[in-house]
């Protein structure tokens, strides 16, 4: 088992999926708290259809949302067209492209666990701060995060967890490529084609790592 | 952990075989003669090779059109895989792997019922877009950096014989990608996300209203014999025979032949 550790393949598989789901979170975080913010404070008409598009990761099979990113960011694909002629860029095949897939598949978990919050959270305050004389942004970043924070942790402790684990969309999308794009779930099924031993020794060591790392954020910023 | 999968593998053979039928327990295992001429019953698990989707599927109904008792279930997935069910205690009756490395490890760990026998034999091509956008004519253009190409991981049988084939020309290729069976690599290029991808001529055939495939010479060195087995804990051994006799007999060989396969 120890020389399993540390065979190469392994470490690097182990690092670009902490790596991955690092920037995952991060974009799930600049990208979703905001959209939460706008599902539970924003009246607008299609509000009930767009929470629907948000969740709905949430229950596509994976590698169904894997090939609805190759639609849409593939070579040949709606944005995906424009993003090669305009700027050469392609995202299949590339780690950017598994920090997409995981993005799309973990989003829905803090988008949720924000949005909870928020409506939890007395909206009074808000307005207090406003009549104060504070702007929107003020008001946003000074009172209304202060008080979600710990939602917004949980979600984001979440959805790292959840990209973390990701399969279905990130070998449909971003395919298996040592390095580059094979993440340790990816490293577990294609060792358990061959070596079943490999394959039980890989799972435990992203068990116990992701359980380290979730024990560790949980006492430090959950728990707050 | 061993033991523990190995309790729960068992549990689960021991819970399929109680709930089958009792009349499949009888028939003389490994007696091929006997079994095809008789009519067998029952349900019969086929797991094999992905490459051998359509012609099966087809084999499949013709062989339920000879025995109408027989109702056969396929499943069909990347031949390492299907070995590791296999070795994990998976019920099935018949096992066909896309090469003889991953039949060994079934034999090897006594999930076989005799000896595999090798039924056809398949041969890699090149598979890119319908009209060749990129003009590629032989191994040599994959080593173009410019030329996306999609291999299937050296795991499974497909990735195996490309590097076989690609050694053989003396080609080093960086494919973008690493598939995890033989119809992801194709669907990757069906897609249009890569120009290239090394697939069995039987699947770019099956594939060829979106795919061209273009032979290379190379191939040759990389032939894949396909071996097909009876598996020891077939719940169905009697039909499990059966259809290992009708995979070789001659309508099977036709269905085989003109999907591209080659008889052995």
């Amino acid at each position: 088992m120890p020389q399993r550790l540390t065979e190469p393949g392994i470490l690097t598989a182990l690092r670009l999926s902490l790596e991955t789901a690092t920037i995952a979170t991060g974009v799930c975080l600049v990208l979703g708290v905001p959209l939460a913010w706008m599902l539970a404070r924003v009246e607008f008409p299609a509000r009930r259809f767009v929470r629907a598009l948000v969740t709905v990761p949430l229950v596509l099979p994976p590698v169904v949302g894997g090939v609805a990113l190759l639609l849409v960011f593939g070579r040949r694909g709606l944005v995906g067209e424009w993003l090669d002629s305009a700027f050469g860029v392609t995202l299949p095949f590339t780690t950017a492209g598994v920090v997409v897939a995981e993005a799309f598949v973990a989003m829905p978990f803090l988008v949720i666990a924000v949005e909870g919050a928020l409506r939890g959270s007395d909206a009074r305050y808000e307005e207090a701060a406003a009549t104060l004389g504070a702007g929107r942004w003020t008001t946003f970043r000074r009172v209304t995060l202060p008080l979600i924070a710990p939602g917004v942790a949980a979600g984001a402790v979440l959805c790292w967890a959840r990209a973390l684990g990701e399969f279905g969309a990130t070998i449909t999308f971003a395919g298996n490529f040592p390095g580059r794009t094979q993440t340790m779930p990816l490293a577990v099924y294609l060792a358990l084609e061959q070596d079943v031993d490999a394959a039980i020794v890989l799972s435990l060591l992203l068990l116990v790592v992701s359980v380290v790392i979730l024990a560790a954020l949980r006492d430090k910023w959950v728990a707050a | 952990m061993r033991k523990l999968l190995l309790g729960v593998a068992m549990a689960a053979v021991l819970t399929v075989a109680a709930c089958g039928d009792g009349d499949t327990n009888d028939a003389p295992a490994g007696s091929t003669a006997a079994a095809s001429s008789t009519a067998v019953t029952g349900k019969l698990t086929v797991l094999a090779a992905a490459s051998l989707t359509e012609t099966f599927n087809q084999i499949g109904k013709d062989f339920e059109t000879a025995n109408p008792g027989v109702d056969v279930t396929f499943s069909y997935g990347g031949s390492s895989g299907l070995a590791q069910q296999i070795n994990s205690g998976a019920p099935a009756d018949v096992f066909a792997a896309a090469s003889p490395a991953t039949m060994k490890t079934v034999t090897d760990a006594g999930n076989a019922n005799g000896e595999p026998v090798t039924f056809v034999k398949n041969q890699l091509v090149i598979a890119v877009p319908k009209a060749n956008p990129k003009n590629i004519k032989g191994l040599s253009d994959l080593a173009i950096p410019a030329i996306k190409v999609a291999l299937c991981a050296e795991q499974v049988p497909c990735g195996a014989a490309a590097k076989t084939a690609l050694a053989s020309a003396n080609v080093k290729i960086t494919p973008v990608t690493q598939e995890q069976d033989v119809k992801a690599a194709l669907s990757k290029v069906q897609l249009g996300e890569v120009d290239a991808a090394l697939v069995y001529r039987t699947d770019a055939n099956a594939a060829k209203n979106n795919v061209d495939a273009i032979e290379f010479p190379e191939s040759a060195s990389a032939i894949n014999n396909y071996p097909i087995v009876t598996l020891k804990d077939a719940p169905n051994p009697a039909a499990a025979t059966a259809f290992v006799t009708y995979v070789q007999s001659e309508p099977a060989m036709k269905v085989l032949t003109d999907a591209g396969f080659q008889k052995p």
